[in-house]
Protein backbone atom coordinates (compact mmCIF):
# COMPACT_ATOMS: atom_id res chain seq x y z
CA UNK A 1 0.00 0.00 0.00
CA UNK A 2 1.18 3.45 -0.79
CA UNK A 3 1.95 5.68 2.15
CA UNK A 4 -0.90 8.10 2.83
CA UNK A 5 0.08 11.61 3.71
CA UNK A 6 -2.21 13.87 5.61
CA UNK A 7 -1.19 17.26 4.36
CA UNK A 8 -3.99 19.79 4.33
CA UNK A 9 -4.85 21.74 1.20
CA UNK A 10 -4.39 25.48 1.12
CA UNK A 11 -7.67 27.42 1.39
CA UNK A 12 -8.84 28.60 -2.03
CA UNK A 13 -8.33 32.22 -2.97
CA UNK A 14 -11.22 34.47 -3.96
CA UNK A 15 -11.11 37.96 -5.39
CA UNK A 16 -10.73 40.87 -2.98
CA UNK A 17 -13.70 42.48 -4.76
CA UNK A 18 -14.46 46.17 -5.25
CA UNK A 19 -14.91 46.93 -1.54
CA UNK A 20 -11.58 45.67 -0.25
CA UNK A 21 -11.01 49.13 1.24
CA UNK A 22 -13.66 48.56 3.91
CA UNK A 23 -11.60 45.88 5.53
CA UNK A 24 -8.06 46.88 4.71
CA UNK A 25 -8.19 50.66 4.36
CA UNK A 26 -11.51 51.92 5.78
CA UNK A 27 -10.55 55.60 5.42
CA UNK A 28 -10.56 55.14 1.69
CA UNK A 29 -14.00 53.46 1.83
CA UNK A 30 -15.17 56.68 3.47
CA UNK A 31 -15.31 56.10 7.23
CA UNK A 32 -13.27 55.99 10.44
CA UNK A 33 -13.45 52.90 12.60
CA UNK A 34 -10.04 51.73 13.87
CA UNK A 35 -7.78 53.75 16.11
CA UNK A 36 -4.68 52.46 14.33
CA UNK A 37 -4.71 52.13 10.55
CA UNK A 38 -2.22 50.34 8.33
CA UNK A 39 -1.05 52.54 5.52
CA UNK A 40 1.44 53.45 2.84
CA UNK A 41 4.03 55.22 5.01
CA UNK A 42 6.70 52.73 6.07
CA UNK A 43 9.10 55.25 7.57
CA UNK A 44 9.17 56.89 10.97
CA UNK A 45 11.29 59.81 12.18
CA UNK A 46 14.20 57.53 13.07
CA UNK A 47 14.23 55.25 10.05
CA UNK A 48 17.70 54.91 8.56
CA UNK A 49 18.36 55.07 4.86
CA UNK A 50 17.57 57.03 1.74
CA UNK A 51 13.97 58.24 1.78
CA UNK A 52 12.16 57.33 -1.41
CA UNK A 53 8.68 57.37 -2.80
CA UNK A 54 7.48 54.55 -5.03
CA UNK A 55 4.54 55.48 -7.18
CA UNK A 56 2.71 54.25 -10.23
CA UNK A 57 -0.43 52.74 -11.59
CA UNK A 58 -1.73 49.23 -12.21
CA UNK A 59 -3.02 48.95 -15.76
CA UNK A 60 -5.42 46.38 -17.24
CA UNK A 61 -5.40 44.73 -20.66
CA UNK A 62 -7.23 47.66 -22.28
CA UNK A 63 -4.66 50.18 -21.06
CA UNK A 64 -6.98 51.53 -18.36
CA UNK A 65 -5.60 52.08 -14.84
CA UNK A 66 -7.27 50.13 -12.06
CA UNK A 67 -8.83 52.54 -9.63
CA UNK A 68 -9.87 49.93 -7.08
CA UNK A 69 -6.60 48.06 -6.58
CA UNK A 70 -4.87 47.34 -3.28
CA UNK A 71 -1.12 46.79 -3.07
CA UNK A 72 1.16 45.66 -0.29
CA UNK A 73 4.93 45.83 -0.18
CA UNK A 74 7.43 43.94 1.95
CA UNK A 75 11.08 44.85 1.96
CA UNK A 76 14.39 44.73 3.79
CA UNK A 77 15.69 47.77 5.63
CA UNK A 78 18.46 50.03 4.33
CA UNK A 79 21.08 47.59 5.63
CA UNK A 80 19.50 44.72 3.69
CA UNK A 81 17.85 42.82 6.53
CA UNK A 82 14.22 41.77 6.88
CA UNK A 83 12.53 42.52 10.20
CA UNK A 84 11.57 38.88 10.72
CA UNK A 85 12.97 36.08 12.92
CA UNK A 86 13.86 33.90 9.91
CA UNK A 87 16.39 36.46 8.67
CA UNK A 88 19.67 35.54 10.41
CA UNK A 89 21.95 37.73 8.29
CA UNK A 90 24.59 39.54 10.32
CA UNK A 91 23.23 43.03 9.64
CA UNK A 92 21.49 45.53 11.92
CA UNK A 93 17.74 45.70 12.36
CA UNK A 94 16.14 49.14 12.35
CA UNK A 95 13.77 49.68 15.31
CA UNK A 96 11.87 52.25 13.31
CA UNK A 97 11.23 50.14 10.23
CA UNK A 98 8.96 47.12 9.88
CA UNK A 99 9.28 47.04 6.10
CA UNK A 100 5.63 46.50 5.30
CA UNK A 101 3.02 48.85 3.89
CA UNK A 102 -0.34 48.87 2.19
CA UNK A 103 -1.67 51.33 -0.39
CA UNK A 104 -4.76 51.81 -2.52
CA UNK A 105 -4.89 53.44 -5.89
CA UNK A 106 -6.64 56.79 -6.04
CA UNK A 107 -10.30 56.42 -7.08
CA UNK A 108 -9.91 59.08 -9.79
CA UNK A 109 -6.36 58.78 -11.09
CA UNK A 110 -5.45 55.18 -10.28
CA UNK A 111 -2.11 56.33 -8.81
CA UNK A 112 -0.73 54.51 -5.76
CA UNK A 113 2.30 55.44 -3.71
CA UNK A 114 4.49 54.30 -0.82
CA UNK A 115 6.81 56.37 1.37
CA UNK A 116 9.73 54.18 2.30
CA UNK A 117 13.51 53.82 2.22
CA UNK A 118 15.57 52.17 -0.42
CA UNK A 119 16.31 48.63 0.77
CA UNK A 120 19.81 47.18 0.94
CA UNK A 121 20.81 44.02 -0.91
CA UNK A 122 19.74 40.72 0.69
CA UNK A 123 21.59 37.41 0.36
CA UNK A 124 19.80 35.07 -1.98
CA UNK A 125 19.94 31.32 -2.41
CA UNK A 126 23.29 29.57 -2.70
CA UNK A 127 25.20 32.64 -1.60
CA UNK A 128 24.19 34.79 -4.55
CA UNK A 129 23.42 38.34 -3.52
CA UNK A 130 20.09 39.71 -4.72
CA UNK A 131 19.93 43.27 -6.02
CA UNK A 132 17.96 45.67 -3.81
CA UNK A 133 14.27 45.04 -4.37
CA UNK A 134 10.82 45.43 -2.90
CA UNK A 135 8.30 42.57 -2.93
CA UNK A 136 4.88 43.57 -4.23
CA UNK A 137 1.48 41.85 -3.89
CA UNK A 138 -1.55 43.08 -5.79
CA UNK A 139 -5.24 42.29 -5.30
CA UNK A 140 -8.44 43.79 -6.74
CA UNK A 141 -11.83 43.03 -8.15
CA UNK A 142 -11.27 40.71 -11.10
CA UNK A 143 -7.97 39.37 -9.72
CA UNK A 144 -8.78 35.84 -8.58
CA UNK A 145 -5.54 35.21 -6.74
CA UNK A 146 -3.07 37.85 -5.59
CA UNK A 147 -0.32 38.73 -8.06
CA UNK A 148 3.28 38.68 -6.79
CA UNK A 149 6.09 40.61 -8.37
CA UNK A 150 9.24 42.51 -7.43
CA UNK A 151 10.31 46.13 -7.81
CA UNK A 152 13.98 46.69 -8.68
CA UNK A 153 15.73 50.06 -9.03
CA UNK A 154 16.96 51.69 -12.23
CA UNK A 155 20.13 53.08 -10.61
CA UNK A 156 21.32 49.58 -9.59
CA UNK A 157 22.49 48.59 -13.05
CA UNK A 158 25.38 46.35 -11.97
CA UNK A 159 23.50 44.64 -9.14
CA UNK A 160 20.48 44.09 -11.37
CA UNK A 161 22.65 42.51 -14.04
CA UNK A 162 23.82 39.89 -11.51
CA UNK A 163 20.51 39.39 -9.73
CA UNK A 164 19.61 35.69 -9.62
CA UNK A 165 15.87 36.34 -9.94
CA UNK A 166 16.01 38.79 -12.84
CA UNK A 167 18.33 36.35 -14.57
CA UNK A 168 15.74 33.59 -14.26
CA UNK A 169 13.55 35.52 -16.67
CA UNK A 170 14.42 33.99 -20.00
CA UNK A 171 13.27 36.92 -22.08
CA UNK A 172 15.63 39.79 -21.44
CA UNK A 173 13.05 42.20 -22.82
CA UNK A 174 10.65 41.30 -20.01
CA UNK A 175 13.15 41.97 -17.21
CA UNK A 176 12.74 45.69 -17.64
CA UNK A 177 9.11 45.43 -16.53
CA UNK A 178 10.47 45.00 -12.99
CA UNK A 179 12.72 48.06 -12.97
CA UNK A 180 11.36 51.20 -11.30
CA UNK A 181 12.62 54.39 -12.91
CA UNK A 182 14.36 56.89 -10.65
CA UNK A 183 13.38 60.56 -10.88
CA UNK A 184 14.12 63.52 -8.67
CA UNK A 185 11.30 65.97 -8.06
CA UNK A 186 12.04 69.02 -5.94
CA UNK A 187 14.53 67.19 -3.76
CA UNK A 188 12.34 64.10 -3.45
CA UNK A 189 13.49 60.78 -4.87
CA UNK A 190 10.66 59.08 -6.71
CA UNK A 191 10.73 55.67 -8.33
CA UNK A 192 8.04 55.23 -10.92
CA UNK A 193 6.66 51.70 -11.20
CA UNK A 194 3.67 50.93 -13.40
CA UNK A 195 2.31 47.39 -13.41
CA UNK A 196 0.77 46.05 -16.62
CA UNK A 197 -1.44 43.12 -15.73
CA UNK A 198 -1.91 42.13 -19.36
CA UNK A 199 -1.06 43.27 -22.85
CA UNK A 200 2.04 44.90 -24.29
CA UNK A 201 4.76 45.15 -21.68
CA UNK A 202 2.94 42.74 -19.39
CA UNK A 203 4.75 42.78 -16.05
CA UNK A 204 6.51 39.62 -14.97
CA UNK A 205 4.61 37.95 -12.15
CA UNK A 206 6.06 35.22 -9.98
CA UNK A 207 4.76 31.97 -8.62
CA UNK A 208 6.49 32.16 -5.28
CA UNK B 1 7.14 15.53 12.53
CA UNK B 2 8.99 17.27 15.30
CA UNK B 3 9.83 20.57 13.72
CA UNK B 4 8.66 23.51 15.76
CA UNK B 5 6.52 26.06 14.02
CA UNK B 6 9.11 28.66 14.91
CA UNK B 7 11.64 27.19 12.48
CA UNK B 8 11.29 28.71 9.07
CA UNK B 9 11.91 27.11 5.71
CA UNK B 10 10.81 27.41 2.15
CA UNK B 11 7.13 26.99 1.46
CA UNK B 12 5.78 23.99 -0.41
CA UNK B 13 5.12 24.70 -4.04
CA UNK B 14 1.68 26.23 -4.31
CA UNK B 15 -0.96 23.80 -5.55
CA UNK B 16 -2.79 26.03 -8.01
CA UNK B 17 -5.49 23.40 -8.65
CA UNK B 18 -7.26 24.49 -5.47
CA UNK B 19 -7.35 28.12 -6.60
CA UNK B 20 -9.34 29.86 -9.31
CA UNK B 21 -7.39 30.55 -12.50
CA UNK B 22 -6.58 34.20 -13.18
CA UNK B 23 -8.72 34.09 -16.32
CA UNK B 24 -12.28 32.98 -15.51
CA UNK B 25 -14.47 34.49 -18.26
CA UNK B 26 -17.81 33.89 -16.50
CA UNK B 27 -16.51 36.35 -13.91
CA UNK B 28 -16.26 39.06 -16.51
CA UNK B 29 -13.96 41.49 -14.75
CA UNK B 30 -11.22 38.86 -14.67
CA UNK B 31 -10.86 38.92 -18.45
CA UNK B 32 -8.82 42.14 -18.67
CA UNK B 33 -7.28 41.69 -15.23
CA UNK B 34 -5.54 38.36 -15.79
CA UNK B 35 -1.94 37.97 -16.99
CA UNK B 36 -1.53 36.20 -20.34
CA UNK B 37 1.99 34.99 -19.68
CA UNK B 38 2.94 32.15 -17.38
CA UNK B 39 4.02 33.04 -13.89
CA UNK B 40 7.78 32.69 -13.43
CA UNK B 41 8.39 30.08 -10.74
CA UNK B 42 10.80 31.17 -8.02
CA UNK B 43 12.50 29.06 -5.41
CA UNK B 44 11.96 30.83 -2.12
CA UNK B 45 14.57 33.19 -0.75
CA UNK B 46 14.41 35.31 2.39
CA UNK B 47 12.17 37.68 0.44
CA UNK B 48 9.40 35.08 0.30
CA UNK B 49 9.74 33.21 3.61
CA UNK B 50 9.73 36.37 5.71
CA UNK B 51 6.82 38.73 6.14
CA UNK B 52 5.45 41.42 8.42
CA UNK B 53 5.00 40.64 12.11
CA UNK B 54 1.98 42.28 13.76
CA UNK B 55 1.52 43.07 17.44
CA UNK B 56 -1.57 42.85 19.62
CA UNK B 57 -1.11 46.46 20.70
CA UNK B 58 -1.70 47.58 17.10
CA UNK B 59 -5.30 46.41 17.37
CA UNK B 60 -8.06 47.94 19.48
CA UNK B 61 -10.17 46.04 22.02
CA UNK B 62 -13.30 46.14 19.81
CA UNK B 63 -11.58 45.42 16.53
CA UNK B 64 -12.97 41.86 16.48
CA UNK B 65 -16.48 42.89 17.52
CA UNK B 66 -18.37 44.11 14.46
CA UNK B 67 -21.55 44.36 16.52
CA UNK B 68 -20.05 47.05 18.73
CA UNK B 69 -17.13 48.56 16.83
CA UNK B 70 -19.28 51.03 14.89
CA UNK B 71 -22.40 51.16 17.11
CA UNK B 72 -23.44 54.80 17.43
CA UNK B 73 -26.84 54.99 19.09
CA UNK B 74 -27.96 51.38 19.11
CA UNK B 75 -27.08 47.94 17.83
CA UNK B 76 -26.87 46.95 14.17
CA UNK B 77 -29.88 45.23 12.57
CA UNK B 78 -29.69 41.56 11.68
CA UNK B 79 -28.80 38.08 12.87
CA UNK B 80 -26.11 38.10 15.54
CA UNK B 81 -23.42 35.53 14.83
CA UNK B 82 -20.01 34.43 16.05
CA UNK B 83 -17.49 33.25 13.47
CA UNK B 84 -14.53 31.27 14.72
CA UNK B 85 -11.92 28.77 13.61
CA UNK B 86 -8.26 27.88 13.36
CA UNK B 87 -5.59 29.08 10.98
CA UNK B 88 -3.26 26.17 10.23
CA UNK B 89 -0.61 25.44 7.65
CA UNK B 90 -0.57 22.51 5.23
CA UNK B 91 1.26 20.44 7.85
CA UNK B 92 -1.68 20.95 10.19
CA UNK B 93 0.32 23.17 12.53
CA UNK B 94 -1.27 26.27 14.03
CA UNK B 95 -0.25 29.56 12.46
CA UNK B 96 0.24 31.79 15.47
CA UNK B 97 -0.10 35.53 15.38
CA UNK B 98 -1.66 35.54 11.91
CA UNK B 99 -3.47 38.78 11.10
CA UNK B 100 -7.05 37.98 10.06
CA UNK B 101 -8.94 40.95 8.62
CA UNK B 102 -12.60 40.69 7.61
CA UNK B 103 -15.12 42.88 5.84
CA UNK B 104 -18.69 42.40 4.72
CA UNK B 105 -22.03 43.90 3.73
CA UNK B 106 -24.69 44.58 6.36
CA UNK B 107 -27.81 42.46 6.91
CA UNK B 108 -29.48 44.06 3.87
CA UNK B 109 -26.56 43.35 1.55
CA UNK B 110 -25.22 46.93 1.49
CA UNK B 111 -21.59 47.88 2.01
CA UNK B 112 -20.44 50.97 3.83
CA UNK B 113 -18.38 52.12 0.87
CA UNK B 114 -18.58 55.29 -1.18
CA UNK B 115 -18.78 53.26 -4.39
CA UNK B 116 -21.69 50.99 -3.35
CA UNK B 117 -24.97 52.27 -4.80
CA UNK B 118 -27.25 49.34 -3.92
CA UNK B 119 -30.77 50.38 -2.86
CA UNK B 120 -30.63 48.58 0.51
CA UNK B 121 -29.87 51.11 3.25
CA UNK B 122 -26.65 51.68 5.17
CA UNK B 123 -27.01 50.60 8.79
CA UNK B 124 -25.98 53.58 10.93
CA UNK B 125 -24.65 51.22 13.60
CA UNK B 126 -22.66 48.88 11.40
CA UNK B 127 -19.22 49.52 9.90
CA UNK B 128 -18.65 46.09 8.44
CA UNK B 129 -14.99 45.41 9.17
CA UNK B 130 -12.90 43.85 11.87
CA UNK B 131 -9.57 42.20 12.57
CA UNK B 132 -7.97 39.80 14.99
CA UNK B 133 -4.63 38.06 15.59
CA UNK B 134 -4.65 34.28 16.04
CA UNK B 135 -3.54 32.95 19.43
CA UNK B 136 -0.85 30.32 20.11
CA UNK B 137 -3.22 27.60 18.87
CA UNK B 138 -3.95 29.46 15.64
CA UNK B 139 -7.45 30.20 16.93
CA UNK B 140 -9.43 33.34 16.10
CA UNK B 141 -12.98 34.53 16.60
CA UNK B 142 -15.06 37.57 15.93
CA UNK B 143 -18.67 38.60 16.38
CA UNK B 144 -20.80 40.18 13.69
CA UNK B 145 -24.15 40.40 11.92
CA UNK B 146 -24.87 37.86 9.21
CA UNK B 147 -24.44 39.67 5.87
CA UNK B 148 -27.20 39.68 3.27
CA UNK B 149 -26.92 38.62 -0.38
CA UNK B 150 -26.89 41.33 -3.03
CA UNK B 151 -27.06 41.75 -6.81
CA UNK B 152 -23.98 42.72 -8.79
CA UNK B 153 -23.19 43.71 -12.32
CA UNK B 154 -21.90 40.68 -14.14
CA UNK B 155 -24.79 39.07 -15.94
CA UNK B 156 -28.02 41.02 -15.36
CA UNK B 157 -29.37 38.69 -12.68
CA UNK B 158 -26.27 37.64 -10.79
CA UNK B 159 -26.43 37.65 -7.01
CA UNK B 160 -23.64 37.15 -4.56
CA UNK B 161 -24.34 34.59 -1.86
CA UNK B 162 -23.96 35.99 1.65
CA UNK B 163 -20.23 36.12 2.37
CA UNK B 164 -17.52 37.55 4.56
CA UNK B 165 -14.27 38.63 2.94
CA UNK B 166 -11.08 37.44 4.63
CA UNK B 167 -7.52 38.67 4.34
CA UNK B 168 -4.90 36.55 6.10
CA UNK B 169 -1.26 37.40 6.69
CA UNK B 170 0.77 34.51 8.11
CA UNK B 171 4.50 34.12 8.79
CA UNK B 172 5.77 34.67 5.28
CA UNK B 173 4.85 37.02 2.45
CA UNK B 174 4.32 33.96 0.21
CA UNK B 175 1.44 32.84 2.46
CA UNK B 176 -0.55 36.01 1.89
CA UNK B 177 -4.13 35.07 1.04
CA UNK B 178 -7.44 36.76 0.34
CA UNK B 179 -10.62 34.74 0.22
CA UNK B 180 -14.34 34.74 1.00
CA UNK B 181 -16.33 32.66 3.49
CA UNK B 182 -19.82 31.48 2.59
CA UNK B 183 -22.62 30.14 4.79
CA UNK B 184 -23.84 26.55 4.87
CA UNK B 185 -27.19 26.13 3.14
CA UNK B 186 -27.12 29.27 1.00
CA UNK B 187 -28.73 28.36 -2.37
CA UNK B 188 -26.92 31.23 -4.14
CA UNK B 189 -23.51 29.56 -3.69
CA UNK B 190 -24.17 27.07 -6.49
CA UNK B 191 -24.78 29.72 -9.15
CA UNK B 192 -22.23 32.38 -8.20
CA UNK B 193 -19.69 33.01 -10.98
CA UNK B 194 -17.05 34.03 -8.43
CA UNK B 195 -17.46 30.80 -6.47
CA UNK B 196 -17.53 28.85 -9.72
CA UNK B 197 -14.22 30.36 -10.80
CA UNK B 198 -12.77 27.58 -8.58
CA UNK B 199 -12.79 24.34 -10.59
CA UNK B 200 -12.45 22.10 -7.57
CA UNK B 201 -15.45 20.98 -5.54
CA UNK B 202 -13.46 20.16 -2.45
CA UNK B 203 -11.82 23.58 -2.50
CA UNK B 204 -15.25 25.24 -2.76
CA UNK B 205 -16.53 23.17 0.17
CA UNK B 206 -13.62 24.52 2.19
CA UNK B 207 -15.02 28.03 1.78
CA UNK B 208 -18.45 27.14 3.16
CA UNK B 209 -18.69 27.58 6.92
CA UNK B 210 -20.97 25.10 8.67
CA UNK B 211 -23.35 26.19 11.38
CA UNK B 212 -21.69 25.27 14.69
CA UNK B 213 -24.49 24.71 17.17
CA UNK B 214 -22.16 23.96 20.05
CA UNK B 215 -20.43 27.28 19.69
CA UNK B 216 -23.68 29.25 19.67
CA UNK B 217 -24.08 31.63 22.58
CA UNK B 218 -27.34 30.53 24.18
CA UNK B 219 -30.21 33.01 23.81
CA UNK B 220 -27.81 35.39 22.04
CA UNK B 221 -25.94 34.39 18.84
CA UNK B 222 -25.58 31.51 16.41
CA UNK B 223 -22.06 30.49 15.41
CA UNK B 224 -20.28 29.44 12.22
CA UNK B 225 -16.95 27.68 12.00
CA UNK B 226 -14.40 28.64 9.36
CA UNK B 227 -10.96 27.03 9.38
CA UNK B 228 -8.25 28.39 7.13
CA UNK B 229 -5.19 26.63 5.73
CA UNK B 230 -2.13 28.61 4.69
CA UNK B 231 0.86 27.19 2.85
CA UNK B 232 3.13 24.90 4.83
CA UNK B 233 6.91 24.98 4.85
CA UNK B 234 9.45 22.20 4.88
CA UNK B 235 11.74 21.22 7.68
CA UNK B 236 15.19 22.74 7.36
CA UNK B 237 17.26 19.75 8.51
CA UNK B 238 19.41 19.09 5.46
CA UNK B 239 19.29 22.37 3.69
CA UNK B 240 19.47 25.84 4.10
CA UNK B 241 20.90 27.44 1.12
CA UNK B 242 18.43 30.23 1.59
CA UNK B 243 20.96 32.51 3.20
CA UNK B 244 24.13 31.41 1.53
CA UNK B 245 26.53 28.58 2.30
CA UNK B 246 26.75 25.30 0.47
Amino acid sequence: MVNQFNYLKETASQTAGPYVHIGLAPHQAGFDIFENNFGNVLVGPGTKGERIRIEGRVIDGSGTPLRDVLLEIWQANAAGRYNHPADKQDKPLDDDFRGWGRACSNFETGVYSFETVKPGAVMGRNGRLMAPHVNLWIVARGINIGLNTRIYFSDEVDANAKDPVLNLIEWEVRRKTLIAQREERGGEVVYRFDVHIQGDNETVFFDI
Amino acid sequence: MTRSSDVYGEFYQRDRSVHPPAYAPDYKTSVLRSPSNSLISLQNSLSEITGPVFRQDELGPLDNDLILNYAKDGLPIGERIVVHGFVRDENGRPVKNALVEVWQANAGGRYRHKKDQYIAPIDPNFGGCGRVLTDDNGYYFFRTIKPGPYPWRNRVNDWRPAHIHYSISGNGFAQRLITQMYFEGDPLIATCPIVKSINNEEAVRGLIAPLDRNAAIQLDSLAYRFDIVLRGSRATLFENHLQGGK
